[in-house]
């Protein structure tokens, strides 16, 4: 019993993750990359993946679950006429093997059996740890080439403007939701996120509403952050909003309503308006710092 | 140009997930429902590319009789015509048996698409590979997850946001295009545009359920977080408090 893994990117954790995940099936485990000498190609990535499939018969095929991963076995899933699971979280072998697998950003799980062989599947981010020695393993790395001609190549990478802290990589995020009212009602988040050194975050009400750029929101359609702090102002916590807010350290709601859901997910809690809060909280701050 | 947009019928959570006592779906009993937002993007996407360049735009579900709501409602935002595939049971379509049935009606359609429009992924099942399943049946080469959309001689310079910037394919048309919210921002439905929705051609019919090769077998609560929020106190005098906090994690 064999697994075959497709590595997106050995230095990148969820792809460690991919190989460690991969093991809990068995230690017959080969990690492959695919060559990426004329640029990203999800379907020739595919093809040469399935091809790799067809010869080698291993009884699952796993990738990361990152934009490429899935795309990529799904590619691989269409060629071979296969099912697929994307974001497992654990799975068991049998005939037919079982996973857990996340739907909703998260919100809820799914006990679900793959009928097809081999097993296609990705790995949900942070469904594991990355064993060390899985990561030391993926130094060295068999790579393969891709298959077929390439209609679809990525032909060009435009470079991303960089403005302040991105929020993505902010240790602070200072989020406002419907609570804030206006485009204008964000001067005081703004103001708290700046003292913090952090970067300001949305809900889908508010980039729905055209007071924030799409860019700024946090969510299941829009940016997953990690921070060590959370603050959310005005946000009702609906699930859309929690699967982009779950991976922060610790989350601090200020809300009104006693009663928002927001609050069973939080580890500090302001019961008030955010805008009497939020500017109390940066005076605060300054007074604290002596300024 | 003929632009088809998939769309797929999801209850509007709110902020707690509640199952039904079978634990095969979510209680809907008080919920609303509408499309993913990706989805909704997809279809203003479609609404604007005809608006620029002529042609008609059809908005495409698999799913229950009351999805009809959700088809009238991408209607009103311009949309053309629909074509419902009406779901037999409460059972759900696997992704292979919904790409199936969805090429099978691509392929009846009296026109060509030029463009075939996906979310990302769904709201709810996020399964990540319909569209793509959908490609590789038509022969049609894909492209996932983008944010923008320019439409010159038959050919599709689509962007993808990717960390640090963003990636840049150009494909032919005929294709497959997933995208992400972002793309742009949907208008709201305006009353006329109700009114004329009703109105507006939809084709209705129910294709067969094939076994599922991804059976979902049950649906589980993840487990709760077991965060009893430290309480900091009322109003604008909690701040002192919340300064403590912040001290403690470093911040101040």
């Amino acid at each position: 019993m064999s697994v075959l893994v497709f590595v997106e990117d050995p230095s990148d954790e969820l792809s460690q993750q991919a190989l460690t995940f991969a093991r809990t099936l068995g230690q017959d485990v080969q990690a492959v990359a695919i060559n990426d000498r004329d640029g990203y190609a999800p379907a020739a990535w595919g093809q040469a993946l399935a091809a790799a499939a067809r010869e080698r018969t291993p009884s699952s095929l796993i990738a990361p679950g990152t934009d490429r991963g899935n795309e990529v076995l799904a590619h691989v899933a269409a060629e071979l006429d296969l099912p697929m699971a994307a974001n497992c979280t654990a799975v068991s072998p049998g005939d037919p093997v079982t996973v857990t697998r996340v739907r909703w950003g998260g919100s809820l799980l799914e006990e679900a059996r793959l009928h097809g062989s081999p097993a296609l599947l990705t790995v949900a981010p942070h469904a594991v740890a990355a064993d060390p020695d899985d990561a030391a393993a993926l130094a060295d790395l068999e790579t393969i080439d891709p298959a077929g001609e390439a209609v679809v190549r990525v032909s060009e990478r435009v470079q991303a403007e960089t403005a302040g802290v991105s929020l993505v990589d902010a240790d602070v995020v200072v989020s406002g939701g419907r609570g804030v009212g206006s485009s204008e009602g964000f001067a005081v988040i703004e103001e708290l996120a700046a003292l913090l050194g952090g970067a300001v975050g949305c809900s889908r009400a508010v980039t729905s509403a055209g007071w924030r750029p799409h860019t700024d929101q946090v969510g299941q359609t829009g940016t997953k952050v990690s921070p060590s702090l959370y603050i959310a102002c005005g946000i009702s916590g609906a699930t859309q909003h929690m699967a982009g807010c779950k991976g922060a350290k610790k989350l601090l709601a200020i809300n009104p309503d006693r009663e928002a859901s927001i609050f069973a997910s939080a580890d500090y809690a302001v019961i008030g308006d955010l805008h009497e809060v939020v500017p109390a909280i940066s005076a605060e701050i300054r007074k604290v710092r002596g300024g | 140009m003929n632009v088809l947009v998939c769309v797929k019928r999801v209850p509007l959570t709110g902020g707690k997930i509640v199952l039904t006592d079978d634990q095969r779906a979510i209680s809907t009993r008080h919920l609303g429902f509408t499309i993913s937002p990706h989805e909704e993007c997809g279809c203003e996407e479609a609404v604007r590319l005809i608006e620029q360049h002529g042609g008609t735009s059809t908005v495409l579900t698999l799913g229950p009789p009351e999805a009809e709501e959700q088809l009238r409602d991408m209607m009103a935002i311009g949309i053309d015509n629909a074509i419902h595939l009406v779901s037999d049971g409460p059972e759900e379509w696997d992704p292979q048996a919904t790409a199936t049935a969805i090429v099978a009606a691509i392929q009846q359609a009296p026109e060509p698409y030029d463009l075939i429009l996906f979310g990302n992924e769904s709201a709810d099942a996020g399964n990540y590979q319909v569209a793509i399943r959908v490609a590789h049946k038509l022969g049609l080469p894909v492209v996932t997850g983008i944010k923008g959309i320019a439409v010159q001689d038959g050919t599709l310079r689509l962007e993808q946001e990717v960390a640090g910037g963003r990636d840049v394919y150009e494909v032919p048309m005929p294709a497959v295009v997933t995208v992400k919210e972002g793309i742009n921002l949907p208008r709201y439905p305006s009353v006329p545009g109700r009114l004329r929705a009703k109105r507006k051609p939809l084709d209705a019919s129910s294709p067969a359920r094939p076994e599922p090769r991804l059976e979902m077998v049950k649906l589980v609560l993840p487990p709760g977080s077991g965060k009893q929020a430290e309480v900091l106190g009322d109003g604008p005098q909690a701040a002192p408090a919340v300064v403590t906090v912040l001290t403690e994690l470093g911040l101040v």
